[in-house]
């Protein structure tokens, strides 16, 4: 887990070859999408990990099948930053049509591994510049034509180990876990890798500061994309219904969901404890979600925006009729079709409002892999305890990147199903109704259809209803359950995840902010203090409704900083409805929108400015 | 299903007439209608009681679901006893899919209307009718939107007038002809003033393992009644076309079924039930899809309004069945069950490190 402590001996400024730079920069790699680059990044990704060394990987690609651009971010940090790097350090270009331009991209001093033919030279000469004649070498090792296109990008994880120091040992074993059972595969890659390893080696002296150094500080960690976590808190949580239908950034979590459901969830006569249903559209899946819920069914869906926006209709008659349910967002850039293959933070308040109406959610707001996880399994609880659907807000950064993590726990207390009445409860009490208030906690205990008693059934309706479920358009009856419904979500606050206090001193300034902002926010807040001697606080929002622990954040300081990844500064206007009029006035906002995850140096530009520092 | 318990009525004071899981007929009540007196509706919410009660249902085991709409008011007028979702308009489909998948040893009843099914709803109906899910899907089809006062629906006949003159120029959806190509595999069409047809197709249908579809001709006494109403009264009783008669022997009743050939198509269904149809079309074969929807786009060219069982298939597996689920209730499965225990979580974690 990034810590994002104060860097020591950090050096930022001019570089040398005599001054190293030791495990604390970014690579990126140019490709064609569709070209198979993806197990090459992700070897050299694991590589550096298996030195010991913090990593993150992003893949900035575009909505495309195959031919268009991508580009594959590495970077390396001793001191567990994860966030996107805005300066790119080492470049590897193996795509003629973006060449120059990710040439003119590199930072000054930076370095350059390319296509030999494509003389990248000619553009720079601040970049050290290493020609690797790719094609060439991928000709000499693979005799097979139709593989070479796959094969290529193996020699360029060698040529960057041997160029940064990576030990080829690591680079093997990452290899054998990857190839696992195809040792054919596993030799022709590993082929490659020599082959780039011997070139480099052979051919050029290093004339760059970059070099990977074994460290010890991925022991235990663990490696995986927030969509993957997420699936595995939905397993753990022990979800029965999966209605889903396709949509970037989401569908690998469904996938991810599914193949752990085949793993765990078979019994031994070969049955399965699960349904997963390709819906023929986002309103059929959480129409199935709402269906599979109110007949007793943990159940879930998982989309993107446009995906939300069609179940709105549903998300009202979840809320409504009170309905428990989970709802994955993994946030893209929207508005409408928007940018599919990058991130935003942009659906916060399109889902907490979502439907016509009086209605509000629960929305959770992960920011980090681990958080995938814990609050996906967190959602299935809170749905049934409240009964009501729960949104799980995550983005495409952190629901499709690669993300260096702890361990993920093991769930430590027994799943909470609820408030659901059984028959032998239904005996003593001789019947009950639906929407009453007989615990004072604002909300009613439902039946499961199938009960064996016949004052078990109650009619569920999105029209108006008294607390008995009868239709209603009396207003008194009408309103009392409005006033609930009200009550419960106020009643909420107490039961969602509590937002983490990440520092919390004397500073009159604090920081908020939620989901995958965390990691360049923390590392920012270290080079504020670092440049500017100013130490500020800082809290993650978890969850809305806003915990009471939030009123008290702003309330002690004297200007606060919503940091988010949307135009309209959709986190601060949530806490202007919900904080007094005093304290609205506080809030100030930092904004990135641009598509490209948050990175640090921004944001401290922001404040910078904003406080004239 | 419950073994028999007699009638109770051969000892003891005389008391109502018992089915055979021993509940009287009024135990399959809901509550009073608020539909039009005469609504088409009504009739199908008797005929719906009628055949849950002499196929001896235990109410706890239905579920009855529906959209929006005039149709879709109407579970609220049968069945007291059980379990009911009135959900959104045009969605019943998906949301019966997923209730069905979190308990499929329920009954699922569905009721929608023409509006519902056929216009906002015809997307998820569709793909409803592709998966066979165990269920029994009626549309209460009356051609017009009564809530909202007497507009077209799609199922409305090229040429029907409206109250207000207007004549329908489009073409009407047949959501029997559909249903057949798409993969139900129980379609029939019947009309809301015919008891005993729909009461005999209604116990079949409860005797059936997969998608049932019935399309049933229920007038809007309000709204599309009046003379140049292709769904009037007045028009059904002189257009209605029977294609087949038919006869239900329950799994549970014990009379000895005679089987003869030719004139009748017997059907043994899933739980021991006999459904015998009488062909009144000359050679109709109930099982042969392409012969059905040509026989309904062809009564369709002549006016004609064929009504009976069009299509039944007893042995294509249920989405149940294809999606290979355990025997309990997916909903009330234990803890132990649905998750996986600590060393599963302990090795996915040593293959990501």
């Amino acid at each position: 887990m990034a810590t994002g402590h104060l860097a020591l001996g950090q050096e930022q400024g001019a570089q040398s070859a005599d001054q190293r730079i030791i495990n604390d920069f970014s690579i990126i790699v140019a490709t064609v999408n569709g070209s198979g680059s993806q197990s090459a990044n992700s070897v050299l990704l694991k590589s550096i990990f298996g030195m010991g060394v913090p990593v993150s990987g992003k893949n900035l690609f575009p909505s495309n099948i195959a031919g268009l651009p991508t580009w594959y971010t590495i970077r390396a940090s001793k001191d567990g930053y994860v966030a996107r790097k805005r300066e790119i350090d080492v470049l590897v270009a193996l795509n003629p049509e973006t060449a120059r331009e990710d040439m003119m991209s590199v930072q000054a001093d930076g370095v350059a591994i390319y296509e030999e033919h494509l003389n990248l030279k000619q553009y720079r000469d601040d970049v050290v510049c290493y020609p690797v004649p790719f094609d060439k070498i991928t000709i000499s090792i693979c005799a097979e034509a139709k593989l070479r296109k796959l094969v290529k990008n193996m020699v360029y994880v060698g040529a960057v180990a041997q160029l940064l120091g990576i030990d080829l040992g690591v680079v093997e074993s990452g290899l054998r876990k990857q190839f696992a059972k195809k040792q054919k595969v596993f030799d022709l890659n590993f082929g490659a890798v020599q082959a780039g390893y011997d070139y480099a080696k052979a051919t050029f002296t290093k004339q760059d500061p970059y070099f990977i150094e074994r460290m010890n500080a991925t022991k235990g960690k663990i490696i995986v994309d927030g969509n993957a976590a997420c699936g595995m808190g939905a397993v753990f949580a022990g979800v029965t219904v999966v209605a889903w239908y396709p949509i970037t950034p989401s569908t690998s979590l469904i996938e991810a969901t599914t193949d752990l459901l085949k793993k765990f969830r078979v019994t031994p006569e070969g049955k399965a404890t699960f349904a997963v249903v390709q819906a023929e559209d986002e309103l059929a899946a959480i129409g199935m979600v709402l269906g599979a819920g109110w007949a007793g069914a943990r159940a879930m869906t998982s989309t993107s925006g446009p995906g939300i926006s069609l179940m709105s209709e549903f998300a009202g008659l979840g809320y409504y009729a009170e309905i428990p349910g989970v709802i994955f967002d993994v946030q893209r850039s929207g508005p409408s079709t928007g940018m599919p293959t990058r991130t935003q933070q942009a659906d916060l308040l399109s889902t907490a409002f979502l439907s016509h109406g009086d209605t509000k959610h629960v929305v959770l707001l992960p920011g980090s892999v681990k958080e995938c996880f814990e609050l996906s399994y967190a959602a299935f609880d809170l749905a049934e305890r409240l009964q009501t659907p729960v949104f799980v807000l995550s983005d495409l950064d952190l629901g499709m990147n690669n993300w260096m993590s702890e361990s993920f726990k093991y769930p430590g207390k027994p799943l909470d199903r609820g408030k659901v009445l059984k028959v032998e409860e239904l005996k003593r009490m001789g019947s009950f109704a639906r929407y009453r208030d007989v615990d004072g906690d604002a909300i009613g205990w439902r039946t499961l259809p199938g009960t064996p008693h016949p004052k078990a059934a109650y009619f569920t309706r999105g029209s108006g209803h008294n607390d008995e479920a009868g239709y209603t358009e009396r207003p008194g009856e009408y309103q009392e359950v409005m006033d609930r419904l009200a009550r419960k979500f106020e009643n909420a606050r107490r039961l969602i995840p509590a937002p983490v206090v990440v520092k919390n001193g004397t500073s009159k300034i604090g920081f908020l902010a939620y989901g995958s902002t965390d990691f360049a926010l923390r590392e920012s807040l270290d080079q504020i203090e670092k440049e500017h001697g100013a130490s500020v606080d800082y809290m993650r929002i978890r969850a809305y409704p806003f915990a009471h622990e939030i009123h008290d954040f702003v309330a002690s300081h004297e200007r606060v900083y919503v940091v988010e990844q949307n135009r309209d500064a959709q986190m601060a206007s949530l806490l202007k409805l919900d904080l007094p009029g005093d304290q609205v006035v506080k809030l100030r906002s930092i904004l990135e929108y641009d598509g490209l995850p948050a990175d640090a140096r921004t944001i401290t530009d922001e404040f910078v400015t904003k406080e004239g520092l | 299903m419950a073994t028999a318990t007699g009638s109770g009525a051969a000892s003891g004071p005389v008391g109502p007439k018992l089915n055979h899981i021993g509940l009287p007929v009024l135990e399959y009540r809901g509550g009073k209608s608020t539909l039009c007196a005469g609504c088409g509706h009504n009739a199908i919410s008797e005929r719906i009681i009628d055949a849950m009660f002499e196929m001896g249902v235990e109410p706890e085991r239905v579920m009855k679901m529906s959209g929006i709409g005039c149709s879709s008011k109407s579970p609220a007028y049968f069945m007291s006893r059980s379990f009911s979702f009135n959900s959104v308009h045009g969605r019943m489909p998906s949301v019966t899919t997923g209730a069905v998948l979190a308990n499929h040893t329920m009954m699922a009843l569905g009721v929608s209307g023409d509006g519902d099914t056929a216009s906002i709803g015809i997307g998820q109906f569709v793909h409803l009718m592709r998966r066979n899910l165990p269920m029994i899907y009626i549309i209460e089809d009356n051609g017009v939107y009564g809530l909202t006062k007497g507009q077209f629906s799609a199922t409305a006949d090229i040429g029907s007038k409206l109250k207000t003159g207007v004549i329908n120029d489009l073409p009407p959806i047949d959501t029997c002809a559909m249903a057949i190509q798409l993969g139900a595999t129980f379609v029939g069409r019947s009309f809301s003033g015919d008891k005993k047809q729909l009461l005999a197709m209604l116990k079949a249908a409860i005797a059936h393992k997969g998608t049932v579809m019935l399309d049933v001709i229920s007038p809007c006494v309000t709204f599309n009644d009046h003379e140049g109403s292709t769904k009037s009264y007045k028009f059904l009783q002189e257009n209605d076309e029977p294609i087949n008669e038919i006869g239900f022997v329950a799994s549970f009743d014990d009379i000895e079924v005679d089987y003869d050939s030719g004139e009748v198509f017997d059907v043994q269904m899933h739980d021991g039930s006999q459904l015998r149809l009488r062909k009144l079309l000359e050679d109709y074969d109930p099982t042969d899809k392409a012969n059905a929807v040509r026989t309904l786009m062809e009564a369709q060219e002549k006016n004609e309004v064929l009504t009976g069982v069009f299509y039944i298939d007893t042995q294509k597996p249920t989405f149940i069945d294809q999606l290979n689920l355990v025997d309990e209730p997916l909903g009330t499965l234990p803890e132990s069950l649905v998750r996986p225990p600590e060393s599963a979580l302990e090795s996915l974690m040593a293959n990501l490190q």
